[in-house]
């Protein structure tokens, strides 16, 4: 505990959790990044692409994103309620518990208990840890709210708030399944239905854990690092309600032409278009702040990661409310577009964001300064070409692959069969897998940055 | 404004916020009969075919491989006819997917013989060298686990009787162990000795590979 009663332990802990989990999960992606042209990597069960790519998903979006989030929610709540977190106690429980379940949610998933339900693959039991741990952190949210000393709440805590809320209805209506054994279960749902409910899940999740909890940092996190005020109060409140109000609309823009009816997926259609408007609220919001002051881009090292960020945030939701146009889906779906569509957003957008916010934030904490900028601004660089390459090389691979699928001769037979399909694209997973490791690396220096940050010994007050 | 000084009214007019989108889209087709229509055309997976899904969702297929034809000419072309919403009565949870590193599976049953399907799980590159799928051939040296058939069936309402269930495992292990099944040349080849006279776990998954999609033609035969 600080000398101001806030706790950041928790903070910190969760911060290098974090850090941990991000490794581990960058480790398997490139695992599976290179069984994608060369399958002698299947080596055991355990190590099929089957069973990987859900450690990798999983670690990185419930490991680093999750620890992530808390880390800078639980500093965020602190500084904004000016008081400190009403259970400290609970919130280490909270920390400890949380690793000791991605643990066993990555060993489950490596001995392949997967529900198959993207983004929710974990099996019954493991379901309802994450609610009690989410009810643990919830009661640290809502204690804090409620004895904070400051009376207006900033934009930051309305997003953490709605993130609280929308991820508890999400998590435990998709999961709800009838258990046969202690590892396995069957959903409650059938078929379409289960279809709908689980993609109503799965771009939700995105939007209340890669989306909701990032603009929250980055409407704190922005201001405090650059010493402006957000551009506009009015704007925020517009882009907020109508940000969480369309999003849970718009699911079955992932199920276009299945057999789910039609109207779900045209209403997900309007909905999805519907989103460019409050996603775009918070770019202009972003670039509007930095307004006469844009030398900070070059003078202030993290100012880049905030604008490249929001600016990648800003090219995700367009991108995808158009390919979920019903004819460019038809196209795009299915192929490595979408791959590089939803890589944009992670390693762009959500990486860049928390990098940001880690980089100003654990100093503050630690009463350190950080060991290098030289090597920030190295760790962004090698991130941003390494995500640039990367998500490029899906895009064009995909165009490619719809493509060839669609090709077809004068006499109206197809044109490739499905293997030459595969094939074509080994050279874009070659490039793939190299702009991953430099992705890679640049995550390393950005890890050993802050653990050297740790390590210092306190500058003297 | 009131609101953004008082978290718990906040917090409680997100929740009516975000379940508004969430009703109408996702609960009440829930109650509506027409999104997941059933036929008596389309029938429940038999014990063994269950099983197989269940070793399907274990090893993750689902992440390269779609179980929906689109209805587009050339996806129909590809693969066969588009898929329909009865066929997935009896799916839980879905397995519709949503990337296609390798072709998608709706209609793979019948299109080959069970022997394709050994020789291919046993080693994709064997068969199509620049193939990126996985070997399973580790499948059939694995006996099936049935202990819990019985069970599953019954929680999913297939309205199977514990003697039908028995009956269906018995049956397809006399299938594949017989001296006269078209495949079994090759089945021994990857089985392992020692359990050729049972059920593998490859056994079962080839099964559910063999009864997708196999019963969309009497749906298409009644239109």
């Amino acid at each position: 505990m600080s000398e101001t009663g806030y706790e950041y332990r928790v903070v910190r802990g969760f911060a290098f959790s974090a850090l941990f989990w991000l490794v581990i999960g960058l480790v398997v992606g490139l695992w599976i990044a290179f069984e994608m042209f060369n399958p002698a990597l299947n080596l055991t069960p355990w190590l099929s692409f089957g069973r990987l790519r859900v450690v990798h998903t999983n670690g990185l979006g419930l490991g680093f994103g999750l620890a992530g989030i808390f880390a800078t929610s639980y500093y965020i709540l602190q500084r904004l309620t000016r008081a400190p977190l009403a259970f400290p106690k609970l919130a280490l429980a909270h920390l400890y518990l949380f690793n000791a379940a991605i643990a066993l949610a990555a060993l489950s998933l490596f001995m392949g208990m997967n529900t198959t339900r993207e983004y929710a693959e974990l099996e019954w039991p493991l379901d309802v840890g994450v609610v009690i741990l989410w009810v643990m952190y919830a009661i640290n949210v809502f204690g804090t709210l409620l004895k904070r000393q400051e009376k207006q709440m900033y934009i930051s805590l309305w997003y953490i708030i709605a993130m609280t809320v929308t991820i508890a209805v999400l998590y435990i209506v998709n999961n709800l399944a009838v258990p046969v054994t202690l590892f396995k279960s069957y959903s409650l749902y059938a078929g379409a239905n289960d279809a709908n409910v689980e993609w109503w899940y799965g771009h939700n999740i995105v939007g209340f854990i890669f989306t909701v909890p990032v603009l929250a940092m980055f409407y704190y996190f922005l201001p405090k690092a650059t010493g402006l005020p957000i551009y506009s109060h009015r704007l925020s409140i517009i882009s907020f309600w109508a940000l969480i109000f369309a999003y849970l609309w718009t699911g079955a823009h992932h199920l276009m032409l299945t057999p789910l009816p039609e109207w779900i997926q045209t209403v997900a259609i309007a909905f999805s278009i519907f989103l460019i408007a409050p996603s775009w609220g918070s770019v202009v919001n972003g670039y509007y702040t930095l307004q006469g002051n844009w030398d900070q881009m070059r003078s202030n090292y993290l100012v880049k990661f905030f604008i490249l960020g929001i600016t990648f945030y800003g090219l995700q939701t367009l991108q995808g409310p158009l390919q979920g146009l019903r004819t460019l889906n038809a196209f795009f779906h299915y192929t490595d577009w979408v791959v590089g569509h939803v890589h944009m957003g992670t390693m762009g957008w959500v990486a860049m964001v928390i990098s940001a916010s880690f980089y100003y934030m654990i100093p503050r904490i630690t009463g350190n300064e950080l060991h290098s900028i030289k090597l920030a601004n190295m760790h962004f660089w090698l991130i941003l070409g390494g995500q640039l390459t990367w998500t490029i090389t899906m895009w064009i691979g995909g165009i490619q692959q719809g493509a060839m699928w669609k090709a077809t001769n004068p006499d109206g037979s197809l044109m490739y069969n499905f293997l030459d399909s595969v094939t074509s694209l080994y050279p874009y997973y070659r490039l793939r897998f190299a702009a991953g490791l430099v992705y890679f690396i640049g995550i390393l220096i950005f890890v050993y940055n802050l653990v050297m940050t740790v390590r210092k010994r306190p500058v003297e007050a | 404004m009131g609101i953004y000084s008082k978290p718990v009214v906040f917090a409680v007019l997100s929740a009516v916020v975000i379940l508004i989108g969430t009703i109408v889209t996702v609960f009440i087709p829930l109650f509506m009969p027409s999104t997941q229509p059933v036929s008596p055309l389309i029938k429940p997976y038999t014990a063994i075919e269950l099983e197989g899904r269940d070793l399907y969702i274990r090893e993750g297929c689902n992440n390269c491989h779609t179980q929906t034809v689109r209805p587009l000419r050339t996806e129909v072309l590809r693969y066969g006819e588009y898929s329909k919403p009865e066929e997935f009565a009896y799916d839980r949870p879905f397995l519709w997917g949503s990337r296609r590193t390798g072709p998608d599976l709706n209609r793979i049953g019948g299109k080959y013989p069970d022997s394709w399907h050994y020789r291919h799980m046993q080693s994709p590159q064997g068969m199509f060298e620049k193939s990126n799928m996985p070997p399973y051939g580790w499948l059939a040296e694995n006996p099936l686990d049935t202990r819990y058939s019985i069970k599953k069936i019954s929680v999913l309402g297939y309205g199977y009787s514990a003697a039908e269930v028995e009956r269906q495992i018995a049956d397809y292990r006399a299938k594949v162990t017989a001296a006269d099944y078209d495949s079994k040349e090759t089945r021994d080849q990857v089985t392992p000795e020692k359990l050729r006279g049972d059920l593998t776990e490859m056994d079962a998954m080839i099964a559910y590979l063999q009864k997708l999609g196999r019963d969309v033609k009497n749906l298409e035969a009644t239109k």
